[in-house]
């Protein structure tokens, strides 16, 4: 390897890795709290059947499976911006992935909490809980373990999605990339280069949700 | 001390309840049998609001209640004084046996933790499974998971307990230990409506036997009386049949 692409290369790995730090990875966790709260509630909406609110989580569900995520992010952040609500590129992010992802994670939340047999339900309420106490201490841990699996897909999904961000001009760590391929021109290099550091932050979250299941596994329960 | 008068419940169209009436007095026990799907699930799920009855009335403890019109706080009031074991046990999956019976005390009941394991160590002694305090439902046989819910039912020290053929899931040497528990439970004095298909364990143990047929109360009687000479044919037909069996 030639010492100026081990330079370019070595420049690239600061470079990266501190927006990687301070602004992929925080867009990654917030926005999936924010899809994991939004789940949570439509899914729930929908399990309980509430009249209306059941409805306006399918919608929900429909436009934003339905519409690609680069158009929510320009959407939410120019369109937005345009009639007077002005998001930081940052903010716009958190929201718009939390909102896309939390489509996603409600179907997981959802099948899982259809999963678990009415009679669990109807044994809390024999013991004379209320439909929520039962719910919150009887079914959805239970339903969150089976969801586990797929919302640690979706978790790893949205670290990938964060590059997406780069378009409404957050500077994330793919965005650090291109700025240097366009002062180096060295495509093949640089983009190899963060596709490693995606890589690896995928890996530590994939080794992250393997632990978290085999901890939830000490439930000794099928 | 339950009293349940015309209670009707259809399914879509189809009447399955066609106008019950049952009374349970204190400290009885009364087995209710009958072909499948004469209703007697049906019945039981009514009477503790898990499905909602049409029309109907009962009275609970000397209070009154419409059974087609009920407020929620009369059923979370009234289910606190009753307990239920179904067929397939429910255990709280994600619950030791210890847990299963603490739950309810504690959730439901706002008891604090130390009387409230006291109450269901107890319990666990009782049905024979002290030494499974900490194995979860899926670590213990039909049978154990069984008495658990038994001793979960119990923990509440309810009015009545309402039994959906609580051991037919069970191979027939785990339905002795569990009719055993019953048996105990009954000499102790507990109210029990008891829905079953063991012939053996109504004639022994149950004072009055109501026989089902189609949504309706084909015979009541003593028990005693009832299985040594059922007034109707129906009945008669229905001994017969299982006696054989
Ligand atoms: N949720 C339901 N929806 C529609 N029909 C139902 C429902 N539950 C019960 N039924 C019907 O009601 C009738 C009575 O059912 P039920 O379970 O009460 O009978 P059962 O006497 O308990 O029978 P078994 O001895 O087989 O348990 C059956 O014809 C059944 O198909
Ligand atoms: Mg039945």
């Amino acid at each position: 390897m030639s010492e100026r692409l081990w330079n370019i290369l070595t420049e690239g790995f600061t470079r990266m890795l501190v927006p990687g730090l301070t602004v992929t990875i925080p867009l990654t966790v917030l926005g999936f709290s924010l899809a994991f709260v939004i789940a949570v509630a439509v899914a729930l909406v929908q399990f309980a059947k509430v009249p209306v609110l059941k409805q306006v989580s399918r919608l929900y569900i429909w436009i934003f499976r339905g519409t690609p995520l680069l158009v929510q992010l320009y959407v939410i952040y120019y369109g937005l911006g345009q009639v007077g609500l002005r998001l930081s590129p940052f903010v716009a992010g958190v929201l718009t992935l939390g909102i896309n992802e939390g489509a996603y994670c409600a179907e997981s939340v959802r099948s899982a909490l259809e999963s678990i047999p009415v009679g669990q339900l109807e044994a809390g309420e024999c013991v004379g809980m209320t439909w929520w106490q039962t719910i919150r201490r009887i079914i959805l841990p239970q339903a969150m373990r089976t969801a586990f699996p797929p919302l640690g897909n979706s978790l790893i999904a949205m670290l990938k999605d964060t590059s997406l961000v780069s378009s409404i001009t957050l500077a994330e760590m793919f965005m650090a990339s291109k700025r240097l391929v366009g002062r180096y021109y060295e495509p093949m290099a640089l983009y190899l280069e963060v596709a490693v550091f995606y890589l690896f932050f995928s890996t530590i979250l994939t080794l992250l949700e393997r632990w978290g299941e085999k901890k939830l596994n000490t439930y000794e329960y099928k | 001390m339950l009293e349940v008068r015309e209670l009707k419940k259809s399914f879509r169209d189809q009447e399955i309840l066609k106008g019950i009436d049952l009374t349970v007095e204190k400290g009885d026990v009364v087995a209710v049998i009958g072909p499948s799907g004469a209703g007697k699930t049906t019945l039981l799920r009514c009477i503790n609001f898990l499905e909602k009855a049409d029309s109907g009335a009962m009275t609970f403890d000397g209070a009154d209640y419409d059974l087609g019109n009920m407020k929620k706080k009369d059923i979370l009031s009234l289910r606190q004084k009753t307990g239920f074991v179904f067929q397939s046990y429910n255990l709280f999956r994600n619950k030791t046996a210890l847990q299963n019976i603490t739950e309810g005390l504690i959730v439901a009941r706002k008891m604090v933790k130390e009387p409230a394991v006291a109450i269901a160590e107890e319990m666990l002694e009782k049905v024979g499974l002290l030494d499974k305090r900490d194995s979860y439902p899926s670590q213990l046989s039909g049978g154990q998971q069984q008495r658990v819910a038994i001793a979960r039912a119990m923990a509440a020290d309810p009015e009545i307990i309402y039994f959906d053929e609580p051991t037919s899931a069970l191979d027939p040497e785990l339905t002795g230990e569990v009719l055993t528990v019953m048996r105990r439970l009954a000499e102790e004095g507990m109210t029990m409506l008891v829905v079953t298909h063991e012939l053996g364990f109504a004639r022994s143990v149950a004072d009055k036997v109501v026989f089902m047929e189609d949504g309706q109360v084909v015979e009541s009687a003593p028990a005693g009386e009832f299985f040594a000479a059922p007034k109707t044919g129906r009945a008669k037909e229905f001994l017969r049949i299982l006696d054989r069996a």
